[in-house]
C-alpha cells in the first residue's frame, strides 16, 4: 500500500468514498495561502493589482465577454469610464457591458461602441447623449433593458453569464471585504453589486479607500473576490449623492403630492403596521413628509419602507414611525449616514429585493408604493424609458417590480408637462403593464384602475376630484392639442424585458 | 349663495401658472396685470390673459382680473382687452371714490356695447387700499349695480397709514370693519387682504380665523398652498352642521303643530338664529360635505 | 401691419416661448423655430404662427421663436405682443383679435 505525502499509508478503495485521493502535501492543493511561513518579513497577504491593466490581464478577460458594473455611484461614477479606458488601449473587443443601469456621466462609452469595444449593452436605463444616439441607431445590437428584479434574476438563474465584474467601492480592505459606508465616495448600500459579486466569473474591485483588514461589516466579501485596485478616485462625490434634500415649494407638486396622500390615507392600505416604498423626486418627498403629519394624527407606525432610501425616510424612522428600513441603494447624505450607522437599517441585495423567481423578494411584502411616470395610456400601462418623442431618456429601475408587489400602486405626475400630455392613448415603450398599475394621481384629477373597484368605492366620497382616465386623457389633449405622431424606423434598437424574463415591448429608431 | 372663500393671485405675465390656475381649486382666481407686472411687460400680460381667459377652460373657477388704474396709461387698455376677453369679473384696485367705480363702469359699458356683448355681464370688485377709499367705502359700495365686492389691500394702507402691519393686527382693524359694513349695508360681498408670508401656517390660520368671525366673505390668497386652510376654516364642523339641523328640525315640528314657538337645549329660537342654521346648511353642501351622509350617521345614532 | 424695429417677447422659461419678429428685406415670412417639442409639434407650431401673420395682415416678417412647450395661446399672445412692438404701435386693434 501506498502512503501519502505525511507517511500514512491510504488504501486505494475505501467503502462510500467514489474517488481516493492521497493527501499530497499541505500547500499543493490550497494555492492562496502563504507559501511560507517564518517569515515576519513577507508583505501580508493581499489581492492587490499594481493596476487596472495588470488585473484586467489576470482575469484573462476575453473578446465577446461579458463584463458587468453597478450604478451606485450615480452621476458620480468614474469607474465605468477608467475601466473601458484601460479595456479599450487592450485591444479588446465586442464586449457586452452589463451595467446595473447608465448615467450622464457614461457618455464616454459613446466612443468605445463607434470602435467595436462594446457591441451590446444590457442596462436598466440610458439618459442624455449616449441614450440619444442609441435611440438614432448607432448599434447594431439592441439594447436590452432590464428591471432591477430581472437583473438579479437574469444573473441568478445563469441566463446571464458575467465574466468579469468590475465593482467600484467606496471602502475595502486588501482582501476583498468592501462596503459604501465610509470613504470620500461613500454611497452607502451596494445591492446591485452585491448579486454580480456572488455570480460573476472573476471579481474586480476598483477602490479609493483601502482600509484596514478586516473591513467589518462587508458588503462584499472576501471570499467573492479576485483582485483589487486601488486608484485616486472612484467617483465624484457631488454627482454620488444630494446633500440634504428640501422639500419642495413647487405649489403643482404639493398639490398632486397632497392628493396621494389622501387617496393612500382613504386607500384601506395605511393602518398601524403598514409598508411602504417612495421614490427620490420631489413629489415623492413632499408626500413621505405630509404622511408623516396624518401617521402622527392617526398614531400609526409603519413596520418598514423599502428602496431607494432617502434622507427623509431616515427622518421618520429615527422618530420611530418606521420600525425598519431594507435599502437597495441610498440616495442622499442621510441615508448613508444611517445605513453606516444603523442596525436596523439594513443593506439587502437587488435579488432579496426584487427577484420574482427566488423564494419571496420584499418587493411582494410592500403595501403602498409611489411612482412616476414619463407617460401613462388609458389601460393604465407605464412608460419611465422613453418621451413622447420616442427617444430613450431614462430607466426602468424597479418599476415593474414595485407595481406589481404593492397592495396599493400610485402613479404621480403632472397631467401635462408643457405641451407633453402624460396621459395618452397608449404609451410609446410599456415598462409596467396596466394591470399591475391601480391610481394615477394628477395636479388635475385623480384616475382609480376600473381593475380596482375595492379602492374605487373608498375613494370616492373623499373630496378627491376623480375621473375616469379616459376623462383625464381628454382634458389634457384639450390643453395641449393633439401631437403628431412619432415617425420610426423599422430598425430594434431597444427591447424591454419584463422582470420575469419574457419580451414586453420593443423600442424602434427614431426617425429624424 | 356664492362662494368667495379664496381669490387667487395669478402674476399676469407667467404662462406656467396662468395655463391651469384652476387646479387649486380656489373659488377664484384673479389674474394680475397690476403690481406683479413690470411697466415694460403691460402688454406681455394683457395679450397673455386675453388669451388665456379665451382658450383655456377655468372650469367652475369664477375669473376676475386686475388690471390697472385708469389713471395709468394701461388702464384704459386694459379694460379694452379684458371685457372682450370676457372674465367674470374685472378688480378695480386703489379705488378710493365713488367716481372711480363709475369712471370704469362707464368705459366698461362702451366696450361691451362695442364689442356686441350684453351690457352689464362684467361684473366689478373694488379693491380699497387706502384711508381715503376706507372713508368713502360706503359710496363705493353703492356706486355701480356691477359691483359685487369690495376687497381690502392692507400692504398700500399701512404705508398711506404711515406704519407697519403687526401680528396682532390692530392697525388695520378700523379699515377692515368699515369695508365690511359698507358692503353688507349694500349687499355686495368683503374679501381680507392677503397674507404674505407663506410660511408662516400658524399665523395664517389665526388671521382667517380673526377675519372668518369678523364676518368676511373669504381672503385674497397668494400661495396656493393657502387655499385649503381657508377653505378648511370656513367649512362648517359637523358640531354646527348637527347643531344647524336640530334647530331647523325643531321649526318644522313646532310649525307643523301649529305652536309658535320652538325651543332647542332649552333656548328660544328666532328668526335671526334660523337665518343662520340655513345658512350653515347651504355653506356645507358648498363645501361638498355630503348631508346626506351625516344625516345617515345621524338617524343611525337614534 | 409693417414692422419698423425689431420686437421681442416672452421668456425662455418652462412652458414659455420668446418670439423675436423684424421686417424681413426679401419681402415674404421667415419663420425660424427651434422647440423642444419639434417632432410632436412642429409643423402645427409653423402653421399655427404664420395664420396668425396672416390674420394680422403681415406679408413681410422674420420670425424666431425659441419654444419651452408653450401652449398655443401662449404662442399666439406671445407673437401678437412681438408684432405690435415691432410695429411701434401702440393703439391696439382689439377686434381684430380673435
Amino acid at each position: 500500500m501506498p502512503s501519502n505525502a505525511a507517511g500514512r499509508e491510504i488504501p486505494s478503495k475505501i467503502a462510500g468514498l467514489d474517488l481516493v485521493k492521497p493527501f499530497e502535501g499541505a500547500f499543493v492543493n490550497t494555492p492562496l495561502v502563504r507559501k511560507q511561513k517564518g517569515s515576519r518579513t513577507l508583505p501580508r497577504l493581499n489581492k492587490l493589482m499594481e493596476s487596472l491593466e495588470q488585473a484586467i490581464l489576470n482575469s484573462e478577460l476575453k473578446d465577446g465577454m461579458t463584463i458587468s458594473f453597478h450604478h451606485h455611484l450615480r452621476n458620480g461614477d468614474m469607474v465605468l469610464n477608467m475601466v473601458m479606458d484601460v479595456i479599450a488601449n487592450l485591444g479588446i473587443k465586442n464586449l457586452t457591458v452589463a451595467s446595473s443601469s447608465l448615467t450622464t456621466a457614461h457618455e464616454p462609452l459613446i466612443r468605445h461602441i463607434k470602435n467595436g469595444v462594446v457591441t451590446r449593452l444590457v442596462t436598466s436605463g440610458l439618459r442624455d447623449k449616449l441614450a440619444d444616439e442609441i435611440s438614432h441607431g448607432l448599434m447594431d445590437i439592441p439594447v436590452m433593458f432590464h428591471s432591477h428584479g430581472g437583473r438579479a434574476r437574469m444573473i441568478e438563474s445563469g441566463e446571464m453569464k458575467i465574466d468579469v465584474a468590475f465593482l467600484g467601492v467606496p471602502s475595502c480592505d486588501v482582501y476583498g471585504n468592501a462596503n459604501g459606508y465610509s470613504g470620500p465616495s461613500a454611497c452607502g448600500s451596494l445591492g446591485y453589486a452585491m448579486v454580480d459579486a456572488v455570480h460573476s466569473s472573476k471579481v474586480i474591485l476598483v477602490t479609493d479607500n483601502l482600509v484596514e483588514y478586516p473591513n467589518t461589516p462587508f458588503s462584499i466579501h472576501q471570499d467573492q473576490v479576485d483582485s483589487i485596485v486601488q486608484v485616486d478616485q472612484i467617483g465624484d462625490p457631488e454627482g454620488i449623492s444630494a446633500g440634504a434634500l428640501r422639500m419642495t415649494r413647487n405649489p403643482r407638486d404639493i398639490l398632486i403630492a397632497q392628493y396621494a396622500t389622501h387617496v393612500i390615507e382613504h386607500s384601506g392600505y395605511m393602518e398601524d403596521g403598514f409598508s411602504l416604498q417612495t421614490g427620490s423626486g420631489s413629489i415623492s418627498l413632499a408626500v413621505t413628509n405630509f404622511l408623516r403629519d396624518v401617521m402622527i394624527r392617526k398614531k400609526y407606525t409603519a413596520s418598514f419602507a423599502l428602496g431607494g432610501i432617502t434622507g427623509s425616510i431616515v427622518g421618520l424612522h429615527e422618530e420611530g414611525l418606521i420600525k425598519r428600513l431594507l435599502d437597495v441603494q441610498s440616495f442622499d447624505m442621510e441615508a448613508i449616514r444611517s445605513i453606516a450607522e444603523n442596525r436596523y437599517h439594513t443593506e439587502i441585495d437587488a435579488s432579496y429585493y426584487a427577484n420574482p423567481h427566488n423564494k419571496g423578494c420584499a418587493t411582494n411584502k410592500i403595501n403602498v408604493v409611489i411612482l412616476s411616470a414619463m407617460e401613462i395610456d388609458t389601460s393604465f400601462n407605464v412608460n419611465v424609458l422613453t418621451g413622447s418623442d420616442g427617444v430613450i431618456r431614462g430607466a426602468s429601475g424597479g418599476h415593474s417590480d414595485t407595481a406589481i408587489g404593492s397592495g396599493i400602486s400610485i402613479i404621480v405626475a403632472p397631467l401635462f408637462r408643457g405641451r407633453t400630455a402624460t396621459v395618452v392613448d397608449r404609451v410609446q415603450t410599456i415598462i409596467t403593464p396596466g394591470e399591475t398599475v391601480d391610481v394615477l394621481v394628477t395636479d388635475h384629477g385623480v384616475a382609480v384602475n376600473p381593475k380596482r373597484q375595492d379602492i374605487y368605492d373608498r375613494l370616492k366620497t373623499k373630496h378627491l376630484p376623480i375621473y375616469t382616465i379616459e376623462q383625464l386623457q381628454k382634458k389634457a389633449e384639450k390643453v395641449t392639442g393633439r401631437p403628431e405622431p412619432v415617425k420610426f424606423e423599422k430598425r430594434v434598437v431597444g427591447v424591454v424585458e419584463y422582470r420575469d424574463g419574457t419580451i414586453l415591448d420593443v423600442i424602434h429608431q427614431v426617425k429624424d | 349663495m356664492k362662494l368667495r372663500r379664496t381669490m387667487l393671485y395669478v402674476p399676469g405675465n407667467n404662462p406656467n401658472m396662468v395655463k391651469d390656475a384652476h387646479i387649486y381649486r380656489s373659488d377664484s382666481v384673479m389674474f394680475d396685470l397690476e403690481d406683479s407686472v413690470s411697466v415694460n411687460e403691460k402688454d406681455s400680460a394683457r395679450f397673455l390673459i386675453f388669451q388665456a381667459l379665451r382658450c383655456i377652460d377655468y372650469e367652475n373657477t369664477e375669473t376676475v382680473v386686475r388690471i390697472n388704474g385708469l389713471n395709468t396709461p394701461f388702464g384704459a387698455d386694459d379694460v379694452e382687452a379684458m371685457v372682450r376677453a370676457r372674465p367674470h369679473v374685472i378688480r378695480l384696485p386703489k379705488t378710493e371714490t365713488a367716481e372711480d367705480i363709475r369712471q370704469v363702469d362707464s368705459l366698461i359699458s362702451k366696450v361691451e356695447k362695442k364689442a356686441g356683448i350684453e351690457e352689464g355681464s362684467i361684473k366689478l370688485f373694488a379693491a380699497i387700499e387706502n384711508a381715503r377709499g376706507v372713508v368713502n367705502a360706503y359710496q363705493i359700495a353703492l356706486s355701480s349695480p356691477r359691483l359685487v365686492g369690495i376687497a381690502f389691500g392692507a400692504e398700500d394702507f399701512v404705508t398711506n397709514l404711515n406704519t407697519q402691519r403687526s401680528k396682532e393686527g390692530l392697525e388695520l382693524f378700523t379699515a377692515r370693519q368699515e369695508i365690511l359694513m359698507a358692503s353688507r349695508a349694500a349687499g355686495l360681498h368683503a374679501i381680507d387682504t392677503v397674507f404674505a408670508d407663506v410660511n408662516d401656517d400658524e399665523g395664517f390660520r389665526r388671521e382667517v380665523e380673526l377675519i372668518k368671525s369678523m364676518g368676511f366673505d373669504g381672503k385674497s390668497v397668494i400661495n396656493p398652498r393657502q387655499v385649503s386652510i381657508v377653505h378648511e376654516i370656513y367649512t362648517p364642523t359637523f358640531e354646527q352642521i348637527h347643531s344647524a339641523r336640530k334647530i331647523l328640525r325643531a321649526i318644522e315640528k313646532a310649525e307643523r303643530e301649529g305652536s309658535g314657538v320652538a325651543a332647542v337645549d332649552g333656548r328660544m329660537i328666532d328668526k335671526p338664529i334660523v337665518e343662520r342654521a340655513r345658512r350653515t346648511l347651504e355653506l356645507a353642501q358648498l363645501s361638498g360635505i355630503y348631508l346626506d351622509e351625516i344625516e345617515e350617521e345621524e338617524s343611525d345614532a337614534q | 401691419m409693417k414692422l419698423i424695429r425689431t420686437g421681442k417677447a416672452g421668456t425662455l422659461e418652462s412652458s414659455d416661448v420668446m418670439i423675436t419678429v423684424k421686417n424681413n428685406p426679401a419681402n415674404k415670412i421667415e419663420i425660424n423655430l427651434q422647440s423642444i417639442v419639434e417632432k410632436q409639434f412642429g409643423r402645427h407650431i409653423r402653421s399655427f404662427v404664420e395664420a396668425v401673420l396672416e390674420e394680422m395682415e403681415v406679408t413681410s416678417a422674420i420670425v424666431d421663436i425659441d419654444d419651452r412647450s408653450a401652449l398655443d395661446c401662449v404662442i399666439r399672445a406671445r407673437l401678437e405682443t412681438a408684432l405690435y412692438r415691432a410695429a411701434g404701435i401702440t393703439v391696439f386693434r382689439w377686434e381684430a383679435i380673435r
